[in-house]
């Protein structure tokens, strides 16, 4: 690499007219270097939300529409019949009693269907939960359009207190054909302590 | 100035490499032989001590046969490679006389080992890829089991079918602190295994309740996450009726290593009377804690049910003598909530401590099991408060009636 | 190390550069070594300091092994095994391989570029002195109540966040810091290469050490601060009440894993590349033959970086993944394998038809060659995805991985260290210790990690402190191994003193005959400050 020459011999550096070693400003690449450094902080932070839109237009991990959808008027397609399974779950520590009032559904893409599940809160505390909605496979999430769901806000009950809450959805006729059957699940939680924080926050605003 | 070639001090230098190179053929030797035993050591079940095992399910198979084609492609390059270098090494020495190459530099050899290995890529990916499509169809089940991970043990919920249980490790405490000889299966066994017919597709939906576990079924060739607030899913049409055992697959805290997996297939008849039986079982359970709702217990039977409970689910984390494990599980000797607050004390066990690894316990024992744990921790211990709490007060908290 | 040529220096350092106002005191004592800015005396604080914690780590991983030698639990408790295995890992990644590699670019970038220092020298310092300091407060959280982190080195979430003790948070102060070193570190490494090259060493001539940090380097910009964020997230879901990964909240736990895999990649190609470069520099010059294929080795190294940021969830087959990523990440992984083994080819053709001597450097990197290609093949057979259903998150991935990281890695630091070290003390370290050190590191190595394959196969898991009986056997050799391993480990301690104090044959500039390159023109030991005057590179 220095020379060509593979007989080496261990003589000093050629210390020729060259001057002595002057100090550089390195400053331009230090600077270029710490934006970089500062942009990847940044790009860590921005995947939050990067990987919300990704799951979004992918569905990879099976996350549905936080939001009412639209009805678009759609063809039915009556070739078709997929089959949804309806999980409800109350996570640990979630007292209430929560379940599907239909456990299955055959329906034909484009058509809208309703089902209800019921809740109850039997302790004597008034209590305000969120539903975590899930589906598998993950990809079918993309078709599945909910327009009124009770995954979209806190629901609260009062003591004692029991409901019914609708949930109205049609599935995309866009649906891959390979899929025809796929399961919901929602799961409950109590956010009883964060919600009344946020509440708070939202009346001392 | 030439320095000191270090390997020609002593005379030690042939005698080195032949070692050297020894070594490393019988290492490659006592390789193969380990390898041809693959087919031979099989034990039980078809399951060796070194290798995977072929399962019993078509995708368990192909997995395995994938496997094997990895296997024995990544020894042939081995060889290729290592016998190329062992032949330089034994043959290009300076201490043979070798003088050294020019060469540096061969744009068509460099070329050849680049395309080969992609090559063979190819041939590795082709099979890996239709093997994952085929086992990613879960669609058109004949049956479902809902399958939740908590910490540390599963739940299994079938969709069909009005069964719901626990599944637990069933390996003694004893044998595990060594004061007891270990048995077969153990960490393998469950009191409650997992039961599904064969010949069927049966599919599992998999969850969480608390932090990330993993459910795994060697036999089946199936792992698939439990994520807290997630559903993933797994399917398996398992050939063979037998017994198969897992275990949990992602760190989950303190027993993870402790909260296996057995799944027991059986003939779809013998599992249709097996389910009708759990059917039953259910019925007669609910109808019993309602039975015993109207009863009262005397301090005997409940501080022995209690002592019980408390072993089997309580002891692991809290400890059998009630001390805890400090900043990580709360004592029960001695403590606030066991000597005073018995509303809290039901609720806590009822519903949890949220954000915490105390979970609600509501699921996994009856009113009377919560009563009898809850009146054995406030006199165990020296606690001796006296208290004795009965289902009914349990169902009250429970409904919202203290 | 380097005292006795300080004041021959002096007296050259006042001709050459004239700066009256500079003192050059012989630094000598505690002062010397915490105010150092010197590029050598900073690569021997790193150097000592990834040993120290390399034994640290070691005996942690002894702990392991002792529990895990038997079935049943015997030692310790469940909690207190899963701290060791986290903290061993942490000190293993961040506190032994890392800052051993940072203070081989220390000791050797600058002499191999012909430059007088990094280009930071008092930004250098700093990178080394907060080392010590993270690595106290992660071990002092091993003793708060309710013990240390116990989420392993991986730290998934809800079991990193709700589910774990408040040693949480001293954990991610001490990640931080680490990060920030390393940056800093990565950052001098930089500058120093782009700026400071003497005349004519243009980048196709630089020694592929000085490529393969250079390389290293940028992964760290890019990676470091995604674990940075990623901790953060972690610390302010735990507590600060955010939901990045708490699902009840609107997170998702696997969005964790993507953030932490996205670093966490390119963190193990970090701790292999710098191993690539240090055996690119020590199999040519005990074949007596240029390295085969210099511009290949370049352009494949940095093809195997580029590509470590698009594989990062083979680590996660089994979340959940629709089948289209999961084809896509096992295409891409199985890639990576290309130029890697170009690389290997490269060697094994840089020996072919060489004239061979195999002196103790060369010995750990021929083990390097074949041990490393062991792992990386076992690295194949993981991605892919079917079959990773059955390896992932067994010991088989724990062969894997050290079978990369300690006969890959560290064997390549120790290659290293014996290579430069008669550069560094300017003698030859006592050849007998050496010999022991490596047969008995290779044998109790492979005893310790091979057997892990089979268990793994088998159906042990991993990060448990007991097992099921058809796991004892091979249990109990792997634990044997590692025993001895770790004794193995005394003997360089041993020879690392010697060589500190000054005991051994004196050698020559060329130290190796075959050895090529700027540092081998100047004098051993080497002198305090080097190359004030840049050399002339033809």
């Amino acid at each position: 690499m220095l020379n060509d020459e593979t007989n080496k011999t261990t003589e000093q550096v050629e210390q020729s007219s060259q001057p002595a070693y002057v100090q550089q400003d390195h400053s331009k690449t230090v600077n270029k270097i710490l934006l970089l450094v500062g942009g990847m902080f940044c790009f860590a932070f921005a995947l939050v939300p990067l990987y919300d839109v990704f799951c979004a237009v992918t569905g990879i991990n099976g996350k549905t529409n936080t939001e009412a959808a639209v009805y678009e008027a759609v063809d039915v397609d009556e070739t078709r019949t997929i089959t949804v399974d309806f999980i409800a779950r109350t996570n640990s520590g979630m007292p209430w009693e929560f379940t599907a009032q239909t456990k299955k559904v055959d329906v034909h893409p484009g058509k809208m269907t309703e089902v209800a599940f019921y809740v109850r809160n039997p302790t004597g505390r008034d209590i305000i939960a969120q539903a975590v909605p899930s589906v598998t496979p993950g990809t079918a999430s993309l078709y599945l359009n909910k327009t009124e769901c009770f995954c979209f806000q806190h629901q609260p009950l009062k003591a004692g207190e029991e409901a019914i809450m609708p949930m109205v959805f049609y599935i995309d006729p866009q649906l891959p054909e390979n899929i025809t059957f796929f399961t919901l699940q929602y799961t409950l939680y109590d956010i009883t302590e964060s919600a009344q924080e946020d509440a708070v926050e939202v009346v001392m605003n | 100035m030439s320095f000191i070639n270090v390997t020609s001090v002593g005379g030690k230098h042939i005698g080195s490499v032949s070692v050297k190179f020894r070594n490393f053929i019988s290492s490659l030797s006592l390789f193969f032989v380990a390898c041809s035993s693959f087919a031979a050591d099989v034990v039980d079940t078809g399951r060796s001590d070194l290798n995977l095992r072929p399962g019993v399910t078509e995708i368990s198979n192909q997995v395995y046969d994938l496997h094997m084609l990895m296997f024995y492609i990544c020894v042939g390059i081995a060889v290729v490679v290592f016998g190329a270098m062992f032949y330089s090494m034994v043959v290009h020495r300076k201490s043979k006389g070798a003088k050294p190459a020019n060469f540096h530099e061969n744009l068509t050899v460099e070329v050849v080992w680049t395309v080969i290995p992609f090559v063979i890529l190819i041939f590795m990916a082709v099979p890996a890829a239709y093997t994952l499509i085929d086992m990613e169809d879960a669609s058109k089940p004949d049956m479902t089991v809902l399958v939740t991970g908590s910490q540390w043990k599963w739940n299994y919920s079938y969709r069909d079918y009005d069964v719901e249980y626990f599944s637990s490790l069933a390996t003694q405490s004893e044998q595990i602190n060594n004061t007891l000889p270990k048995g077969e299966n153990y960490l393998l066994e469950v009191d409650r295994p997992l039961v599904i017919p064969t010949g069927k597709k049966v599919r599992f939906l998999i969850t969480s309740d608390d932090v990330i576990h993993s459910w795994w079924v060697p036999d089946f060739a199936i792992k698939k996450d439990a994520n807290p607030g997630f559903i993933n899913e797994a399917w398996a049409n398992v050939i063979e009726p037998g017994v198969y055992r897992g275990q949990c697959a992602e760190l989950c805290g303190k027993d993870h290593g402790f909260m296996p997996v057995v799944v027991i297939a059986k003939e779809p008849a013998e599992f249709d009377k097996w389910i009708a039986e759990q059917e039953e079982i259910t019925r007669t359970a609910k109808a019993e804690e309602q039975r015993l709702l109207s009863m009262n217990m005397s301090m005997d039977e409940l501080m022995t049910q209690g002592k019980s409970v408390y072993e089997s689910v309580c002891a692991a984390c809290h400890m059998p003598n009630g001390e805890g494990l400090p900043g990580v599980f709360p004592a029960l000797k001695g403590s606030k909530m066991a000597l005073e607050d018995i509303p809290g004390h039901i609720d806590i066990i009822v519903n949890g401590s949220p954000g915490t690894s105390m979970a609600s316990f509501a699921k996994q024992l009856t009113m009377s099991e919560i009563a009898a744990v809850v009146t054995y921790e406030r006199n165990a211990w020296g606690n001796n408060t006296g208290d004795m709490v009965q289902a009914k007060d349990v169902n009250a908290i429970m409904n919202g009636k203290e | 190390m380097t005292t006795t040529t300080d004041t021959n220096n002096v007296a050259d350092a006042h001709e050459e550069h004239g700066h009256d106002d500079h003192h050059h005191h012989a630094p000598a004592g505690l002062t010397r070594w915490l105010f150092t800015t010197n590029h050598k005396d900073i690569g021997t604080l790193y150097l000592w300091f990834a040993f120290i914690m390399f034994l640290v780590g070691g005996a942690m991983a002894m702990v392991i092994r002792a529990e895990l030698f038997q079935p049943g639990l015997q030692i310790v408790e469940p909690h207190f095994f899963n701290q060791m295995t986290t903290v061993h890992g942490l000190i293993m990644v961040f506190g032994a391989v890392m800052p051993a590699f940072t203070g081989l670019a220390n000791w050797l970038v600058p002499m191999m570029i012909g430059a007088p220092d990094m280009a930071l020298p008092r930004m250098n310092n700093w990178s080394f002195w907060i080392l010590p300091f993270a690595f106290l407060i992660l071990l002092a959280s091993l003793f708060m109540e309710g013990g240390g982190p116990a989420f392993g080195w991986t730290f998934y979430a809800p079991l990193s966040t709700t589910y774990s003790g408040d040693s949480t948070a001293l954990f991610v102060f001490s990640v931080h810091i680490m990060g920030i070193s390393s940056i800093m570190g990565a950052i001098n490494v930089i500058v120093t290469i782009f700026n400071m090259r003497a005349p004519g060493m243009t980048y196709m001539k630089m020694p592929l050490f000085v490529w393969t940090w250079l390389i290293t380097a940028f992964l760290l910009i890019a990676v470091m601060p995604v674990l940075a964020a990623a901790v953060t997230m972690v610390l302010t879901d735990k507590f600060f009440g955010t939901d990045f990964f708490n699902a009840a909240g609107g997170g998702d736990p696997v969005l964790f894993q993507h953030i932490f895999w996205f670093f966490g990649h390119p963190e193990v190609y970090i701790m292999i590349l710098p191993a690539f470069g240090i055996i690119s520099q020590i199999v040519p010059t005990f074949s007596r033959k240029k390295l085969f294929g210099y511009a290949s080795m370049v352009y494949a190294t940095a093809s195997i970086a580029l590509l470590s940021f698009i594989v990062w969830a083979h680590h996660m087959f089994t979340t959940g993944m629709p089948v289209a990523y999961e084809m896509f990440f096992m295409f891409a992984t199985m890639l990576i394998s290309v130029p890697t083994g170009v690389k290997v080819f490269n060697w094994v053709a840089t020996m072919w038809r060489g004239s061979l001597s195999f002196e103790i450097p060369m010995m750990f990197a021929i083990a390097f060659i074949v041990l490393f290609t062991i792992g990386g093949l076992s690295g194949l057979m993981l991605a892919i995805v079917p079959v990773d259903f059955q390896y992932h998150d067994t010991y088989f991935v724990v062969a894997h991985f050290h079978y990369v990281l300690v006969t890959g890695a560290v064997f390549s630091i120790m290659a290293a260290v014996y290579y430069w070290l008669p550069k560094w003390t300017g003698k030859m370290f006592d050849i007998t210790l050496a010999k022991w050190h490596f047969w008995c590191s290779l044998v109790s190595v492979n005893l310790l990690f091979f057997p892990m394959h089979f268990v793994g196969l088998a159906g042990m898991p991993r990060r448990i402190p007991d097992y099921a009986l058809q796991f004892a056997d091979f249990n109990k050799w792997i634990s044997v191994g590692g025993f001895a391993f770790g004794l193995s480990q005394l003997i360089f301690l041993a020879l690392l003193i010697k060589a500190c104090r000054h005991q051994g044959e004196p050698v020559s500039s060329q130290v190796w005959d075959g050895a090529e390159g700027l540092e081998w023109e100047i004098p051993s030991p080497a002198p305090y400050h080097t190359f004030e005057t840049p050399p002339v590179v033809k």
